[in-house]
């Protein structure tokens, strides 16, 4: 199954996966809106986040765990693993804003909703052939491919 | 391959996707005494604040256990064991044969010997039924009393408190949460119950349930003398692990039934996962109940793999609550509450009362091994990472812990490839 790999050593911290993750999940598709208007008025944010420490820096999000610690901890039934497609899903219909997930993920991928009581995760953009983070990396920081593994 | 799984909690639904992991084609029975389908047990909360509808208690969709291939019998009691026969015998005087059994019975309410608590007007808050029913008494009671201010007890206040329900928590321990929260954190729970109008008296113990010469629930007298006037009481003061049906078939239980890494119990074809099971603790090195829903559904999927044959070691539980009250977010996870004068921990702790956020990390030898988080908890899971990882820790990277600035860019060399960029790394450098 194809994964997202991010990649520390080429990394340079220019943010463009969280600036195309932002458009690709917003309603009008439109750098312009998504960013200016919808971060805004509706709490969209991205999914994927750069963390920084001194000169190294690298892109994360949700793993797609094998075993994962948030589905684990899901009391809604919101979080699901699909060991047919390799993603962990999310409904955010069920979500009732609980936080067990947030808590329970060791990787810290996934966080609050801005304003609703809901979570935000990566879905490695269902329905894309290629993560909108992936195509906008001009570095192979972040790669989407199948390593046979997980 | 027969599994027979009694209970339909997480921990029977971990094990139904664990043995599917490993076994697509074996005979998997399940059998509760609840006529429901399985539901997210800490969503009874909920429903009882009126937050969510009863469509919204599924755990797994309706199509859950046709696809994973699951015979289920709701609303059957399991009467018995036979270890020896391999049955399990059922109370509608059917056996059921297995060649693994995972006994995933839960925890039932713990209700202590108080004068007045046989009758009507006293609840329990574990199951739906019980949400269903305080539903009812809510709409005809003007004030509640709840024995217990633990997890379960102020989640039933808080949602009695939104049905308008005047409520009063009565807790033994000198704070509420004294299991999951230490004092500061406890205090800022209680002030914000305190705002919303939700009457708290710890320190103190229920005494008598008086009723009325009709038998009708008139209120809890406390040891200090206090009288709380009431139509219903409520207690939740815990759960005990329901491990009779094990203890009954010689199985060994100790306040849980004791279970090995894989989560067999002292009968190597009888498992036990979720409340009713004492497991491996991640932290502490013992077997130890810790009833939460993590590590229900972690036992029951590694329960489940390891019934279907797999070699899949459970790597112990993390005790770990998450918990919002009145738009308070609390996440408690580890040690919380180091025994006083124990070698090698080391507590820091920081209290903005202004903002109303806490942050209190526990490190024992080095390492991070509990915090608590309120208000500010984005980033618990980073802090879940240093404690289940178990790394040990630099002093600059512990003062970046302390100070709020946990980074997956602080795990030691060569773990964050391993994790997230696993073979592969070195073809594109």
């Amino acid at each position: 199954m194809k994964k997202i790999y991010p990649n520390k050593e080429v990394c340079i911290g220019c943010h463009l996966c969280e600036v195309a993750c932002v458009t690709a999940h917003s309603k009008t598709k439109d750098h312009i809106l998504a960013h200016n208007v919808e971060k805004a008025q509706e709490g969209l944010a991205p999914r994927r986040n750069v963390a920084q420490e001194g000169a190294v820096c690298v892109a994360l999000s949700c793993r797609h765990c094998q075993e994962p610690m948030c589905v684990a901890a899901c009391i809604s039934g919101a979080l699901t693993k699909n060991t047919e497609t390799g993603r962990c899903e999310y409904n955010e219909e069920q979500c009732v804003g609980c936080w067990s997930c947030l808590m329970a993920c060791p990787f810290g991928s996934i966080r609050r909703h801005p304003f609703k009581e809901k979570i935000v995760k990566c879905d490695m953009c269902a329905g894309r052939d290629t993560p909108a983070c992936v195509e906008a990396c001009p570095n192979a920081g972040l790669v989407f491919e199948d390593r046979g593994s997980d | 391959m027969k599994y027979v799984i009694v209970g339909n909690g997480v921990a029977s639904v971990g094990a139904i996707e664990g043995i599917r992991r490993v076994d697509p084609d074996g005979e998997i029975t399940v059998i509760s005494e609840e006529s429901s389908p399985t539901y997210g047990r800490p969503l009874i909360s909920y429903l009882l604040a009126g937050k969510i509808g009863p469509e919204r208690m599924q755990l797994r969709p309706v199509t859950f256990y046709d696809k994973f291939k699951v015979k289920m019998m709701l609303g059957t009691k399991v009467t018995g064991v036979d270890a020896k026969a391999k049955t399990v015998a059922t109370a509608d005087g059917h056996n059921y044969p297995y060649d693994k059994l995972l006994i995933a019975t839960g925890g039932v309410p713990f209700i202590p010997p108080l004068s007045g608590k046989d009758g009507s007007g006293v609840y329990s808050f574990t199951t739906l039924a019980h949400a269903e029913t305080l539903i009812d008494v809510a709409k005809n009671c003007k004030n509640v009393v709840v024995i217990g201010g633990g997890l379960i007890g102020l989640k039933a206040a808080e949602s009695l408190h939104d049905r308008g329900v005047k409520v009063s928590i009565v807790e033994l321990a000198p704070r509420v949460l004294s299991a999951a929260f230490d004092d500061k954190a406890g205090n800022l729970v209680a002030k914000r119950l305190d705002e919303v109008g939700i009457s708290v008296h710890c320190g103190t113990q229920a005494t008598e349930i008086k009723r009325d010469a009709g038998g009708a629930v008139q209120g809890v007298t406390l040891k200090d003398g206090t009288f709380l006037p009431a139509q219903a009481v409520v207690i939740a003061i815990g759960v005990v692990p329901a491990s009779s049906l094990a203890k009954d078939a010689g199985i060994t239980v100790d306040r849980g039934i004791i279970v090995d890494d894989s989560l067999a119990s002292s009968d190597p074809d009888v498992y036990a996962a979720g409340d009713v099971a004492q497991a491996k603790d991640l932290i502490l090195d013992e077997n130890r109940v810790v009833p939460i829903w993590p590590n229900a559904f972690n036992q029951g999927f590694y329960a489940g793999k390891n019934m279907a044959g797999a070699a899949s070691p459970y790597s112990g539980g993390l005790a770990m609550n998450a918990i919002a009250f009145y738009g308070l977010p609390t996440v408690s996870v580890g040690v919380v509450n180091p025994a006083p004068g124990e070698q090698g921990i080391e507590v820091a702790d920081n209290l903005d009362e202004e903002h109303g956020t806490y942050r209190k990390l526990v490190f024992k030898d080095g390492k991070l091994v509990g915090y608590v988080l309120l208000g500010e908890i984005d980033i618990a899971g980073l802090y879940t990472g240093f404690i289940r990882f178990k790394f040990p820790l630099d002093a600059e990277t512990k003062e970046k812990l302390v100070s709020g600035r946990p980074s997956i860019l602080q795990w030691p060399e060569g773990f964050f490839d391993e994790q997230f960029n696993p073979v592969g790394a070195q073809e594109i450098v």
